[in-house]
């Protein structure tokens, strides 16, 4: 039985529920470094699936589906950044009216283009690398390494590229250190001549662009067609990871891919396992408040995040 | 010299944002119509005829208001108190499952004490819930924030797999049509547990109101809370206290008051709040719980509150205008043949919020501005 659920399948299918986690929560993570809370990610994911969904039915082309959802991440990032960050409104509410207007515009369009909630995709992306060689043939090594590694939609190696990326710029660039300044210390930021303003707006269109591309691979590349809701709290899930990956890039794929792991075994455990399948679910959101009340490697946020930037003047 | 006071054009600006947002919403709404091809005007006129021009119209957004004053009660009263309760949901969910579960196994008890206590588990399964955020927020600091949301998803996991286990068994017509039940649900609560419907009253006093319309006794708990929301945050010591904390908990801290208790009981009785939905879902309307009756109510609350201004009277006037927009978008869908789906007050909702938020701050730097000019 041990076999039949730890294989190279299981692992490729960790990685596949772990990428929109994983690119959801590095949006958070970008967001809250710069001192922004960004819990309309749900609703961005949710709207980037719709998107995807559209845009590829309509031109056939579901890389211009992918670009689309990426684009009204973006869209949907610039309105929170305005609320936010011009407007000074409280970033929760911001969020939530984000997640409800997600909720609301992605089935309204549904009807209206397409007369259903349910939109099959037309045109998948191809499987990028190693073609796989036939049961049998070869050594079963290289086929079970071909599995879990060489054979995914090209979202994902994007995703990988996209992390290794984003850590380099958060850590080891002039930019990630003004971006994390301006979510520790704005004050001190400013008077360092780092347009506070700039920063965050760019920073929260990121994480919009972030999530939108996860809800692209979740309705093309997951579940091939959307479903209203179908976000279904990944959203959520992924500030879980964030929380517990501590803010950081790679251990926020670290804590996605955790939870990718939990999601698979709990898909293939359904019925084998004791504990019911619901107890499973509640492990990211357990663990995300564990990590932040337990004493020993406790999460702190970025010191300002939350809070709107206000220039001293005279 | 007796000071008089001078009408502040700004102060009132400032109280009737919320109105502001509205109007600018429906007018984004109305440009969203006449993109669809439709005339706004009309359906507009749709809507507010069907919804406030009779009284069967009234009912039902009395309704869908219900439990709306009970969520937006709970951010409110959280709010007063400088916390941020966006767990309604959850603490709705576990404050109706334990009623629910109340109702369905306590059968033999008379009406006058089960329905007292199904209401009072409703109350204690949300405080509950809305205890562990409250705590943790008093003793280690942690962002009630996150803490509610993750405990949103962990009630919904949870009341998923207690739905399951008392799973109603498959009635009659479903064996012998051999078909499941498509979405689980728990078996129906007593009869002596289920609140009448405001019918009951109107026939009572010979007022010609029909019988099916499905507002309940739970729309009149609704208002008493929302008195009783009052009453302890402006006539109470505990409510003094818990509006000291929010103004500034230093300071009340200096002043003697706990600021831990008061962040423990803001968060208690807030999420008692939430979980007398219960009392509108199961009790009067639906007789068992069922997950999807409750889709984003908890969340609707945060909107209701803020247009409320988190006040008790203008959450039951921001829940009523809720109760209009879903009843009337229902009734626009219906009656332009889905070519209006009622996904659009949804979005009106949703930018109703942003332009209060938005106009709130607008009004602030205006006031501000002025008070350095003068």
């Amino acid at each position: 039985m041990f076999g039949d659920i730890f294989n190279a399948q299981f692992v490729a299918s960790s990685i596949r529920v772990a990428v929109p986690l994983a690119l959801a929560g590095l949006g958070g993570v970008f967001s809250e470094r710069s001192g922004v809370i960004n819990i309309g990610l749900e609703g961005m994911i949710l709207t980037g699936a719709f998107t995807a969904v559209a845009v590829t039915n309509f031109t056939q082309n579901p890389w211009a589906g992918v670009l689309g959802a990426i684009l009204v991440g973006i869209l949907l990032g610039l309105i929170h950044a305005v609320t936010c960050i011009t407007f000074k409104a409280n970033q929760i509410v911001s969020g939530v009216a984000i997640n409800l207007f997600a909720s609301g515009i992605t089935v309204f369009f549904s009807w209206l283009l397409f007369g259903e909630t349910q939109i099959m995709v037309k045109r998948n992306l191809p499987i990028w690398g190693m073609p796989l060689p036939n049961i049998g043939e070869g050594s079963t090594f290289v086929r079970n390494i071909i599995v879990m590694f060489a054979h995914h939609s090209p979202l994902v190696y994007l995703t990988i590229i996209t992390f290794i990326l984003a850590h380099l710029i958060l850590f080891k660039t002039p930019f990630g250190l003004r971006l994390r300044s301006v979510g520790e210390y704005p004050q001190a930021a400013d008077t360092m001549g780092v347009n506070i303003i700039k920063m965050r707006y760019m920073a929260v269109m990121t994480s919009g662009a972030l999530a939108g591309l996860a809800g692209s691979f979740l309705s093309l590349e997951q579940a091939h067609f959307f479903v209203k809701e179908m976000s279904g709290g990944r959203g959520f899930i992924a500030l879980a990871a964030m929380i517990f990956g501590k803010w950081t890039p790679l251990g926020t794929a670290g804590a996605a891919l955790l939870f990718g792991v939990g999601e698979a075994l709990a898909m293939r455990l359904q019925g084998v396992l004791a504990i019911p399948v619901q107890f499973i679910h509640m492990v990211p959101y357990l663990l995300a408040i564990f990590v932040l009340v337990s004493a020993i490697g406790r999460a702190i946020p970025p010191a300002a995040d939350g809070i709107p930037y206000e220039k001293e003047i005279g | 010299m007796k000071s008089i006071k001078k009408f502040d054009y700004y102060t009132l600006l400032e109280k009737i944002t919320p109105l502001i947002a509205v109007v600018l919403a429906l007018l984004v709404g109305a440009i969203v119509i006449i993109l669809i091809g439709e005339n706004p005007i009309d359906v507009y006129k749709l809507l507010f005829s069907h919804a406030i021009g009779n009284r069967d119209g009234w009912g039902n957004v009395l309704f869908r208001a219900t439990p709306l004053i009970f969520t937006g009660l709970t951010v409110a009263f959280a709010f007063r108190c400088g916390l941020f309760n966006i767990g309604g949901e959850g603490q709705m969910y576990i404050g109706s499952f334990l009623a629910t579960w109340v109702g369905f196994t306590f059968t033999n008890l008379p009406a006058f004490i089960l329905i007292p206590l199904c209401i009072l588990s409703a109350a204690a399964g949300g405080a509950l819930w809305a205890a562990v955020p409250g705590i943790l927020k008093a003793k280690t600091g942690v962002h009630e924030v996150i803490v509610t949301i993750m405990m949103n998803w962990i009630a919904a996991s949870l009341t998923f797999f207690l739905v399951l286990k008392f799973k109603a068994p498959p009635t009659e017509e479903m064996i012998a049509a051999g078909v499941k039940q498509m979405i689980p649900h728990t078996s129906e609560i007593a009869e002596a547990a289920r609140l009448p419907r405001l019918y009951t009253i109107f026939k009572f006093l010979n007022i010609d109101f029909p019988a099916y319309n499905q507002v309940n006794m739970s729309f009149l708990i609704a208002v008493g809370v929302a008195i009783f929301a009052y009453y302890i945050l402006w006539k109470t010591n505990l409510g003094y206290e818990i509006r000291a904390v929010g103004y500034s908990p230093l300071a009340a801290e200096y002043g003697g008051i706990s600021v831990a208790k008061n962040i423990v009981l803001a968060m208690v009785i807030s999420g008692a709040f939430a979980g007398l939905v219960g009392t509108n879902e199961v009790m009067g309307y639906k007789y068992r719980w069922r997950p999807e009756i409750f889709t984003g109510l908890g969340f609707n609350g945060i909107a209701v509150a803020l247009l409320g201004k988190n006040h008790p009277l203008g959450v039951v006037l921001a829940a009523i205008l809720f109760g209009i927009l879903n009843y009337g978008g229902a009734i626009v869908n219906i009656f332009t043949a889905g070519r209006i789906p009622r996904e659009l007050i949804m979005i009106l909702q949703a930018v109703i919020v942003i332009f209060v938020v938005i106009s709130d701050e607008v009004v602030k730097r205006l006031i501000r501005q002025r008070r350095k000019i003068l």
